[in-house]
């Protein structure tokens, strides 16, 4: 019998050690792995670079940190231009502590489903004649340049659902999607935290967003209220 | 002191907003355009965390999981749907927006756009701007036309850090509706109480005056 399902975020994270990179859904409040950040931020694990959206804006991410497990960090938000409360994540950044990457939120989700999905690279004009270009190839196709952006992978992904059966179906609930189905097609190992583990037949298999197939641990926990006070 | 509040700002966005048009809003100034659509008409609100077809914008019975892309609680309008990210961005870059409104920290003669970067600051996120701007088959750009300082906000060229060359259709100030040209920045509107003369002394780029230069209707 095919069964993914952990006790607890701390059993389904047994593994992870010094030095992992970790993918996080979520979109600020929504679709966000609480538990299983909770669960790292316990577990201790350092030097981690770290991929997500967004850190420090309602996340839950910045108590990562509290002791510094982070080294670097690939995000489309992570620094305000404004704003009078900082983040950790903003401090820390600022005194150099820890990198960062920034990404054009469509060239992000993009990066990690063509790595989820085998392809070498995604061509956007996003980015084009900006700072985001530096680096990178310029391709041009029948007259048109556009930016190659290249995969994204992680050891991990760490992914939020509404629901899960124990052969690692996930359904999502309203903008809670964001970037868990993407996520969870490209790393090593993808553990997703659901509100509910219910019986194999249960999820329509209409309803399904994420296929078995691309999880490996599904660990049931009690959502952790988060919100975003900006 | 002449000019627009925010709300009247968002009142003259709203104004460009028709029956049918797909409009994503930016973090902001922009988000109040929400409360100014033209009453009965079905626009649809599309955020980049995945919904098409939000509402107002609403405190109560707070759902972490139904926000807009600024993080604050929405409301879905029937009609509405949910999609991915992959999705969502497929949507703004493939063309399938009609109409971005976003904030402006510079706007160039030519309709480049900075809005992302604050070098003084040291800081600054890119989120889906980047994405918006190449995007959206119409791009609107709501902000003062002065920073705090007074310095212009539109400039023969953005000193700071670039969203996108070339990208904006149509600028909504406190002061001015200006749109961008092949030929250049035509003044089209200019606040109540103001003159293109004083909107001139408070743009770095040259304005060309439209035939039909009139008051905002507001």
């Amino acid at each position: 019998m095919i069964d993914k399902t952990f006790a607890s975020p701390d059993d389904a994270l047994h593994d992870v050690a010094d030095g992992a990179t970790i993918m996080f859904g979520g979109f600020v409040s929504a679709g966000t792995p609480s538990n299983l950040i909770l669960a790292l931020q316990r577990r201790g694990t350092r030097g981690i670079t770290g991929i997500a959206n967004n850190i420090g804006l309602g996340d839950l991410l910045d108590v990562l940190c509290e002791k510094r497990q982070l080294a670097k960090f690939v995000a489309t938000f992570a620094i305000r231009a404004s704003g009078a409360r900082k983040s950790l994540f903003e401090e820390q950044y600022a005194r150099g502590e820890v990198a960062l990457e920034l990404v054009p939120q469509g060239t992000f989700v993009e990066r990690i489903r063509a790595a989820g999905a085998g392809l070498g690279g995604v061509l956007t004009r996003t980015g084009l004649g900006t700072m985001a270009e530096e680096g990178k190839r310029i391709i041009n196709i029948d007259g048109a340049d556009y930016l190659l952006e290249l995969p994204l992978r992680a050891d991990f992904a760490f992914i939020k659902a509404h629901r899960a059966d124990r052969m690692g179906n996930l359904a999502y609930r309203m903008a809670g999607r964001n970037f868990n189905p993407a996520m969870a097609t490209a790393a090593d190992v993808v553990i997703a935290e659901v509100e509910q583990v219910v019986e194999p037949g249960e999820i329509d298999p209409e309803s399904v967003g994420t296929p078995g197939v691309y999880v490996d641990r599904v660990v049931r926990c009690d959502p952790v209220p988060v919100r975003w006070y900006g | 002191m002449a000019g627009l509040s925010r709300e009247l700002i968002a009142l003259r966005v709203a104004r460009e907003l028709r029956e049918g048009m797909v409009v994503n809003l930016g973090i902001g100034l922009p988000t109040l355009v929400s409360s100014f659509l033209p009453p009965g008409a079905e626009i649809l609100l599309q955020a980049e965390d995945g919904i098409l077809g939000y509402g107002a914008i609403s405190e109560q019975d707070f759902d972490p999981d139904l926000i807009n892309a600024g993080g604050q609680p929405v409301t879905l309008l029937p009609g509405a749907s949910f999609f991915d990210s992959a999705a969502s961005f497929a949507m703004i870059r493939g063309g399938h927006v009609d109409v971005a409104v976003l904030g402006g920290l510079e706007v160039s003669e030519r309709g480049d756009l900075a809005n992302w970067y604050l070098p003084e600051r040291g800081g600054g996120s890119i989120g889906g701007a980047m994405d918006l701007a190449c995007g959206a088959r119409r791009v609107i750009v709501a902000m003062t036309h002065t920073a705090r300082d007074e310095r212009p906000r539109i400039r023969r060229r953005c000193a700071y850090p670039l969203t996108a060359p070339a990208c904006v259709d149509l600028i909504v100030t406190d002061l001015a509706v200006i749109e961008v040209r092949p030929e250049g920045l035509l003044l089209t509107e200019v606040a109540p109480g103001v003159d293109a003369a004083f909107v001139q002394a408070r743009t770095e780029a040259e304005l060309r005056l439209s035939p039909g230069l009139r008051q905002m209707d507001l």
